[in-house]
């Protein structure tokens, strides 16, 4: 299964605003826990998400522990050229993930 | 002491509390009258109750008001969508309720005065109580999921109230040409009997195999993990493999709208059109328990776990899927269950003496083909204003398949006693 989903229109007409979702599986493991035995767990969360339109970036957020796991991230822009979004999540533990998907604006 | 000050708006108001509470206490008392019980909602949980007030005390007067003359019950009904059984034996009459010396009112409550204490009925008859038991059971949240509603209702059956709309869910799997697509759509907890759309999918998947084997089952799920769910993963590989597949919320299952005149189904990761489309929404307690005000912004019903009286009004009383009871399935015996803890708070309210903190059993039992079944078993008690789970036995995972036929044999027994209870 993929660890990264994403939805973005195939199609758009020029300067319309369309929504992005995405969601990526993660444990999003606080830090704060303890185990049976009393250990405890260390933070293993995302620490950033990043999208780029054709090399620009358009919306970025900082995660922390509070954020459940597999974060779902919706937002919302415009376009006015073809082209190419990309994603990037970044985390503890060397956590580090792309995916991109293209849009046709007409 | 001397008033000398005019009177306030704030005195005139707890002036007029005064004279209504005077007015409630010209009321005949409990002790002197015969105590008039109400409990509207004729299901498991209504019925269990209002024969248990009976059976602990005869003199009580017990109205049950239940629109329906016939009960047709939820356990057992994926078998007849599936074909294995007929709606008939789902179906059962309120005559022997009457016979206990219920009162059955077959009218639906339109309204409750819980000042006044009166029931208005659909006939427009009023009707007083000393105490009321709501048992509404759900209503489907017909606002809650775009594109669903109740005429899209008819084109893509949610079959989660057992009668029509489980006759019409069988009907377009019988008439689905072999290798269509089911799609079985799951809301959010929390919602009746939780298990149960795994249970659906295994018996539907039963009924494919043989009918239609080119078919495949699509579970689109707005949870990542549910009940009994390692016992249903293993029955599924074990008896259907490949034809059903599951996508939980984390890998885009959440079904975020419908589209009955096409049947395309959309989540948040993808769009699927489905052959036929078993959408179950998200669900409340029933209209009337809102009506009542015995609902808060959730749709469900607080309660206090002993007495399980209402935590927004007075004199009522809220048991089964309706109530919100911690860690107690929204199940036909859990709701037995709490009926008959319920009629024994009352009992022991109008006594005058405390209520017992009650320990309630439930059991819930998932037929996945003929012959092959598992169960959840469980006893709840209150803790800390709630109810919690206090011991808890699933079925094991690897058992035998003779542990399988024996649990299917105890299913049928159990349908039997709790119909029996209820209705027998």
């Amino acid at each position: 299964m993929p660890s990264a989903l994403i939805n973005v229109p195939a199609k758009a007409k020029r300067g319309s605003v369309i929504e992005i979702k995405t969601l990526m599986s993660h444990i999003m493991e606080t830090g704060y826990r303890h185990t049976a035995s009393g250990d405890a767990v260390p933070r293993d969360i995302i620490t950033s998400f990043t999208c780029r339109f054709n090399g620009t970036e358009i919306f970025r957020a900082d995660l922390y522990p509070a954020i459940a796991a597999n974060p779902f991230i919706t937002f919302f822009t415009t376009v006015n050229e073809s082209g190419k979004f990309e994603f990037e999540w970044i985390g503890d533990k060397g956590f580090s993930e792309t995916a991109q998907a293209s849009i046709t604006v007409e | 002491m001397t008033v000398t000050r005019h009177p306030t708006r704030r005195d005139v108001i707890s002036g007029a509390a005064v004279v209504a509470a005077a007015a409630a206490l010209a009321r005949p008392s409990l002790a002197q009258g015969t105590p008039r019980i109400a409990v509207i909602g004729g299901g498991f949980g209504g019925a269990a109750c209002a024969r248990a007030l009976r059976r602990l005390d005869a003199k009580l007067q017990v109205t049950l008001i239940e629109p329906n003359r016939t009960f047709t019950a939820c356990p057992f009904s994926n078998e007849v969508i599936a074909g294995l059984r007929e709606l008939s034996e789902q179906q059962f009459t309120y005559d022997k309720v009457a016979a206990d010396g219920i009162a059955v009112a077959a009218q639906a409550a339109t309204k409750v005065d819980a000042q006044a204490r009166t029931i208005t009925l659909s006939d427009g008859t009023t009707l007083p109580y000393d105490r009321l038991v709501l048992a509404p059971g759900i209503d489907m949240r017909f606002d809650a999921l775009s594109g669903y509603n109740e005429a899209a209702a008819e084109k893509m059956p949610h079959a989660w109230k057992a009668g029509a709309q489980t006759m019409l869910l069988r009907k377009q799997l019988e008439a689905m040409d072999d290798g269509g697509l089911v799609v079985i759509a799951v809301p959010a907890a929390p919602l009746r009997c939780p298990p149960a759309p795994y249970e659906r999918a295994s018996l539907i998947a039963h009924y494919l195999k043989a009918k239609k084997p080119k078919s495949k089952i699509l579970v689109l799920d707005a949870k990542d993990s549910y009940s009994q769910q390692k016992l249903f993963e293993k029955a599924w590989a074990e008896l259907y493999p490949g034809m059903i597949e599951r996508i939980a919320l984390s890998q885009g299952g959440r079904v975020t709208s419908v589209d009955p005149a096409t049947n395309e189904i959309v989540t948040d990761f993808g769009n699927y059109t489905a052959a036929v489309a078993n959408v179950i929404p998200p669900q409340r307690a029933g209209r009337i328990a809102e009506i009542a005000g015995a609902a808060d912004r959730t749709g469900w019903c607080p309660i206090d776990p002993v007495s399980f009286a209402s935590k927004l009004v007075p004199n009522i009383h809220v048991i089964g899927d309706a109530a919100i009871a911690g860690g107690i399935p929204k199940s036909a015996s859990a709701a037995a269950a709490q009926g008959r803890a319920c009629a024994a708070a009352i009992i022991n309210t109008l006594a005058g003496k405390a209520p017992a903190t009650p320990r309630l059993d439930g059991a819930c039992y998932n037929t996945v083909a003929p012959g092959y079944a598992f169960s959840l078993k469980g006893i709840y008690q209150p803790k800390e204003d709630q109810y919690a789970e206090a011991e808890v036995t699933t079925s094991p995972v690897d058992a035998p398949r003779e542990v399988r036929q024996r649990e299917a044999d105890q299913a049928l027994d159990w349908f039997r006693t709790i119909t029996g209870d209820a209705f027998g």
